[in-house]
This record gives C-alpha cells, sequence and structure tokens, in this order.
C-alpha cells in the first residue's frame, strides 16, 4: 500500500491498517506528535481504529525550536 | 504579574526556543530566564529519525505553559491549520499568530492576520497575534477580542532593536489587553526600554540564542524586564527643556570676601 506521508510518497508493509500500527511501524508511539489524515485532524484516542489506506495523505508534525 | 486571556504570570518574559547551539546551553537559558511562556514551530517531523532530540520532551510541562506559533504561514488559512494542529497536541490553547506577508521583510500581513484571529477566538482558542506597531490594526484585533497584541519593534531576528517608542508608547497607553513587544529586540537596553514605554511583556528569541554567552543573556533580559517594568510602575519624571538644580539654592555657605 502505498500513502503520502510528510509529503512523500510511501510503500508500507501489509500489517500497517491503522494509524495506531502505522505509529508502532515508525516507532513514534511515545512521541508527542499531532497526525492528521487527509486534512482532519486524527485525535489521540481514535488512533487505533482510524485507517490507513492506500492513497491517503498522511502528516505527522511536532514541536520544534522557533520564536 | 501579566493576564493573557484567563492565564496569570509571574514572569513578564516569553521566550522562543529556535536557533540554541545546544540543548543543554537552551535548557540553562530558560531557567536563567525564569520565562513561564515559552514559544515553539509546528513542523512535520523526520519519521525516519525518530530519536533526534527534542527539547519539548526534556522540558517539565507543568512549569511551562507552550506558545506555539504559526510561523511560515502566509495565509489565514495556513495559520488557522496549524493553530488546530496545535491545540491538538493536548498542550496548549494559546497560539501566536504569525503570518508573514512579506518574505524579505517578514513582516506580518494585518489583513490575513484579522481574519485568522477571529476564526481562532471562534474556536476557544487563546490569541496572541504577532502584528506590526499599528495603533488601528491593534484597536481592530482588541475589538475581536484577542488576548494581547504583540507588535514587533524592528524586523523578525534584525536586533534593530525599538525603532518607533513613540508609536509603541501610543499602543500601550491605548490598548487594554497587554502589549507584548514581539521581535527585533536586541540588547537588555531595547527590553527595558520596551518595558517601561508601558509594554507588559518580552518575547524574544535570537537576542538570548545567538548571544556570546545565551544563558547570561537571558539573565540580563530577565532582569532589564524587571528593572523596565519597575519603572514604569514608579513613573518617570518629565522631560524638561532646561536644568533643574538636585541640591537646595539658598543656604549656601559663602566665602567672606
Amino acid at each position: 500500500m502505498t500513502v503520502v506521508l510528510n509529503g512523500q510518497s510511501l510503500d508500507l508493509p501489509d500489517y500497517v491498517r491503522t494509524i495506531g500500527s502505522l505509529l508502532t511501524h515508525f516507532h513514534l508511539e511515545k512521541k508527542m506528535i499531532v497526525i492528521e489524515k487527509n486534512g482532519r485532524i486524527v485525535e489521540k484516542p481514535r488512533y487505533a481504529e482510524e485507517s490507513v489506506k492506500g492513497g491517503d495523505r498522511i502528516e505527522i508534525v511536532h514541536f520544534v525550536g522557533g520564536g | 504579574m501579566l493576564k493573557i486571556g484567563n492565564k496569570t504570570f509571574q514572569s513578564h518574559f516569553l521566550l522562543g526556543t529556535g536557533k540554541f547551539k545546544t540543548l543543554d546551553i537552551q535548557k540553562k537559558a530558560v531557567e536563567a530566564s525564569g520565562a513561564e511562556i515559552l514559544t515553539f514551530a509546528v513542523r512535520r517531523m523526520n519519521i525516519f529519525k525518530p530519536d533526534q532530540p527534542n527539547f519539548l520532551e526534556q522540558l517539565d510541562l507543568k512549569k511551562y505553559t507552550l506558545l506555539p506559533n504559526t510561523a511560515g504561514s502566509k495565509t489565514a488559512e495556513e495559520a488557522i491549520r496549524t493553530a488546530r494542529l496545535a491545540k491538538a497536541s493536548g498542550l496548549c490553547d494559546m497560539i501566536k499568530v504569525e503570518i508573514v506577508g512579506d518574505d524579505q521583510t517578514l513582516l506580518p500581513d494585518p489583513f490575513e492576520t484579522l481574519k485568522a484571529c477571529k476564526v481562532l477566538l471562534n474556536e476557544g482558542f487563546t490569541v496572541l497575534p504577532y502584528v506590526s506597531d499599528d495603533l488601528v490594526l491593534a484597536q481592530r484585533l482588541e475589538r475581536v477580542g484577542v488576548h494581547a497584541i504583540m507588535p514587533g519593534a524592528s524586523p523578525i531576528g534584525s536586533g534593530q532593536g525599538i525603532l518607533n517608542p513613540v508609536q509603541l508608547q501610543m499602543l500601550t497607553e491605548t490598548v487594554h489587553v497587554p502589549v507584548i513587544v514581539d521581535a527585533g529586540i536586541g540588547s537588555p537596553a531595547d527590553t527595558a526600554l520596551a518595558m517601561s514605554l508601558g509594554a507588559q511583556g518580552i518575547l524574544l528569541n535570537s537576542a538570548v540564542s545567538r548571544a556570546k554567552d545565551p544563558v547570561k543573556m537571558a539573565r540580563a533580559m530577565k532582569l532589564a524586564i524587571e528593572a523596565g517594568r519597575l519603572g514604569f510602575e514608579a513613573g518617570r519624571i518629565p522631560r524638561k527643556a532646561v536644568a533643574v538644580p538636585s541640591s537646595p539654592t539658598e543656604g549656601m555657605s559663602a566665602i567672606d570676601q
């Protein structure tokens, strides 16, 4: 399955079917991050059930230093 | 005391977290500044390097209030999206609305800023817009309900200090929400001047993070903010065109001729 993750086209293994498993795949489960799927924010309690499908545009953002 | 929306702070210092040489220096500078509000930017994560050190993850979040910015936005729509992403972190409901209208000077776009502020206020954000030192714009923003006005003293990162103290004083004397000078501060003298003109807070980043000794500069800025604020509250003497002696003019013991 191919998704666009942070602007980059990526092939994901079959076991990635939800946002939760996507985070596990990239070892991001414990990170302070915010996720947007197809322009809509995915709230944390929904990570486990929110599906990831081919063609989805997913953004994973976090806080960095800034003024 | 600085009151922004429903929150109160002892410190009038808001410190940016960009461009520090190391996380260790940054931590010490934050400590030395006494700042209770720290600004951040929202950016894409490098998902292939999730273990890159991140300052936020090393902070005691009970001690600090986070003020994410919408830096990088050029339209209200972009700023609103960034603000929503920041709020979805569950870490904060304050937002510094920063919408740049000119790439060269990084001066803010007043029209897009006003538009974004209206939407974000409706969504319950505590909104602090970065703006030029324009009095009428500040009044318009105050009328829609922003929680502070954050005029630039001079262009972002320029360190040119308070280019227009007259305009800044008019702002602090006119608007009823806190005026927080944001951008352009170069030295503790700039900071003290801004505070003594009635600013209720200073938001700066480069002046500390790019200083030769950021930790020492953080402390210098803290002291300058306190000095400036005290000076403002104490009330400076009016300027006079001529000298006025401080010592009695009568009762001089004269030499007998």
